[in-house]
């Protein structure tokens, strides 16, 4: 069968599956809605928070990051994982103890202050805003080259299937199509990989594979052969990184400490039965996101090597298929420098900016002509590092079946993680805004269609990121983690660990970090971006990594702020030893 | 819920000595965490390299595959060791709904 109908079946049957799963789970109470229930088993609840967690970003963006960064692209791989340690250590237990509904339900109570409530809605409502507009992008990329159709048609098609079971289902519709959204993306994920790396070793695990011999009889180890290739075309070795250890070590700490104050993520804890199974949940999340995160470096590594054997000094008349499929998407480029047809892959970039093609004719061997400003490096490839994992099954000339597939993944991996984060958007807008700030009085039936309205506005909205992407985007997707880390965490972290954290502390940490993260990440990305150089760094470290001073900066100003303040009331001190000891959760439908 | 004034002293130092056991048990999982990542895969990364595990350099070993290995051990060896420490104290949720 045609790659193209096969395409069309497989994405066309894991909608029709999600839909299906939407319909048979509606929500019928705010309880359900935004929690679902707080029945749902913990290793359910694993791997719908591992489908939550991995999208579009760890799904489409890792390896290919990974390929071009080399060891750099560490800070990824454990800084997204190591996130877990710390929820299911410091946070997860102890907040489904508690037993309410949302983040800044527990920000608010614990520091008695509707302030503290709405400082963590704000940081909550930016926090996850910029998170989907990436997750729009991935849909949209997927769409327009595997099913052929407008990015606008792409995304409103995306929008609808998510509108169906966010809206209807909310939490409990959410978690049950994000396990089959997992079953797919993992599946989707894990089968290429496993192709590739048995092609390049002999050896079916890829994490296995990146550690073997490669099987071409020189008797090189991959990474051996690897940081070889790339020496002798003037890259930096593949396990030497090019950022300082200061950067690595705190961008590394800024992703970690964000991914434990992500709310979609914490959200998820709240769904489980009890504190306990809060814990085990934490850690079967983990395993189902470390099949996937142990891959990607192997297919980071594998898709470098393997592109540049398949590119690098081959004739254009001769280039592979999909260079060409992706050279019509604009997300591959060819400048024939020094004229000889022939494509050299080097370091720098080719030419300047993000390719323009110009519409009329061909260049000399039939390929897009260019209208960037050739730069005068050697280098004449431009590549979306994007493209490598949708790329991969293609490069290694995988059947169709298995393009079809990561496809499917891919979307799987975008739209799971969206409606997480438009769940806990419209939450926070029904459940933190409208019931415990602004409209008490609110009846359970009008705050559950409070929730449906805010869901379907959110989408509306992610949708319109996801069509007409602001030029801001790609570049502040750092302050997702590093705003996560300066604000959210430290403030959930000494409320359960801090008998002596008052509101008066908590808020003025929580306002440090913010304003102090955002201005410099802010000044770097999009107000000087001239001036986004290491020389100018504070400690040399980059806008990725900020959020740990940010954090640091928190936690100072919230400790010296509580001790010349006064000592929260006694309640509160119950309401800390109450969540501290595991026994009595409640479900959150019967406060 | 039981308000803090009707707990019995017994009750509130068997909670305390129950919260005391918790932090040891983090400080010593936290020191690991760091010191398989921040540590192994960052820090000492350069002088690890010169060992290798199979093909791996074993900093960049650590950095890309153990360290994720290590973080899940860790939360199962805390899974268990809690449980049994809330059992110790009387104060686990085994029979909640």
């Amino acid at each position: 069968m045609e790659t193209q109908t096969l395409i069309y079946i497989f994405v066309g049957l894991s909608f029709a599956l999600y839909i299906a799963i939407a319909i048979w789970s509606r929500a019928g109470s705010t309880s359900e809605f935004y929690v679902a229930g707080g029945g749902v088993n913990p290793v359910v609840n694993g791997m719908a928070t591992a489908a939550d967690w991995m999208s579009a970003a760890s799904f489409i963006s890792m390896a290919g990051l990974i390929a071009f960064l080399g060891y750099d692209g560490s800070v990824y791989l454990m800084g997204w994982t190591g996130g877990y340690v710390l929820l299911a250590l410091l946070l997860a237990p102890y907040l489904r103890k508690f037993g309410e509904f949302t983040v800044p339900d527990f920000i608010g109570t614990r520091y008695y202050s509707k302030a503290a409530r709405v400082v963590a809605v704000i940081c909550l409502i930016f926090i996850s805003f910029t998170y989907i507009a990436g997750q729009m992008r991935g849909v949209g990329i997927v769409f327009s080259r595997f099913l052929d159709v407008p990015i606008l048609w792409g995304v409103i098609i995306g929008m609808g299937i998510v509108f169906i079971y966010a809206v209807l289902g909310g939490m409990k519709g959410i978690t049950y199509t994000q396990v089959a959204q997992y079953c797919v993306l993992i599946f989707a994920y894990m089968v290429p990989a496993f192709f590739i790396s048995f092609l390049i070793t002999g050896n079916p695990v890829p994490a296995l594979g990146l550690g073997s011999e490669v099987n071409d009889g020189s008797g090189l180890f991959v990474l051996q052969k690897l940081d070889l290739v790339l020496t002798d075309l003037g890259f930096a070795a593949y396990t030497d990184g090019s950022k300082s250890t200061i950067d690595i070590f705190c961008i590394t700490m800024a992703l970690m400490v964000g991914t434990a104050g992500l709310p979609h993520v914490i959200v998820r804890f709240f769904t489980v039965p009890k504190a306990s199974d809060a814990r085990k949940s934490a850690g079967w999340a983990l395993l189902f996101i470390a099949l996937l995160y142990v891959t990607a470096g192997p297919v980071g590594a594998f898709a470098r090597l393997n592109f540049i054997e398949t590119v690098n000094e081959q004739s254009y008349d001769n280039a592979p298929e999909w260079f060409t499929n992706w050279e019509a998407n604009d997300l591959i480029a060819w400048r024939d420098k020094n004229g000889d047809g022939r494509m050299q892959y080097r370091p720098g970039d080719a030419f300047e900016g993000a390719p323009v093609f110009s519409e009329s004719g061909e260049g000399a061997s039939g390929e897009r002509v260019l209208e960037n400003a050739a730069t005068d490096n050697a280098n004449e490839v431009y590549v979306d590092r994007d493209i490598m994992v949708l790329a991969n099954p293609e490069i290694a000339n995988l059947p169709g079946w298995v393009i079809a597939l990561v496809a499917a993944g891919g979307l799987a991996a975008a739209l799971s993680t969206a409606a997480g984060l438009l769940l806990v958007i419209s939450s926070s807008v029904s459940h933190d805004l409208l019931k415990k700030t602004f409209r008490p009085g609110i009846t359970e039936k009008g705050e559950l269609r409070a929730a449906r309205i805010a869901a379907t506005a959110a989408i509306v909205v992610a949708g319109y990121l996801g069509i007409y992407p602001p030029g801001w985007v790609a570049q502040v997707v750092a302050f997702a983690f590093g705003l996560a880390a300066a604000s959210l965490f430290p403030a959930i972290f000494m409320g359960i660990f801090s008998m002596r954290m008052n509101r008066e502390g908590a808020i003025a940490g929580m306002v440090t970090g913010l304003v102090f993260t955002f201005l410099y990440i802010a000044w770097f990305k999009l107000w000087a971006p001239a001036a986004n150089v290491e020389a100018n760094w504070l400690l040399g470290i980059s806008p990725e990594g900020i959020g740990v001073v940010g954090m640091v900066l928190n936690f100072a100003v919230a400790i010296g702020v509580a001790a010349l303040t006064q000592a929260p009331p006694a309640e509160i001190r119950t309401l800390v030893n109450n969540i501290r000891v595991p026994r009595g959760a409640q479900t959150p439908h019967m406060h | 819920m039981e308000s803090e004034e009707t707990r019995d002293d017994k009750v509130a130092a068997s909670q305390k000595a129950y919260w005391r056991a918790n932090i040891r048990l983090l400080c010593v999982l936290m020191s690991i965490w760091f010191a398989v990542s921040f540590g192994a895969g960052i820090i000492f990364r350069d002088f690890l390299d010169q060992f290798s595990l199979g093909g791996y350099p074993l900093g960049f070993w650590f950095a890309q595959q153990g360290s994720i290995y290590v973080f899940l051990i860790l939360i199962a060896i805390y899974v268990v060791a809690m449980h049994r420490i809330e059992r110790k104290f009387d104060l686990d949720d085994d029979d909640d709904s």
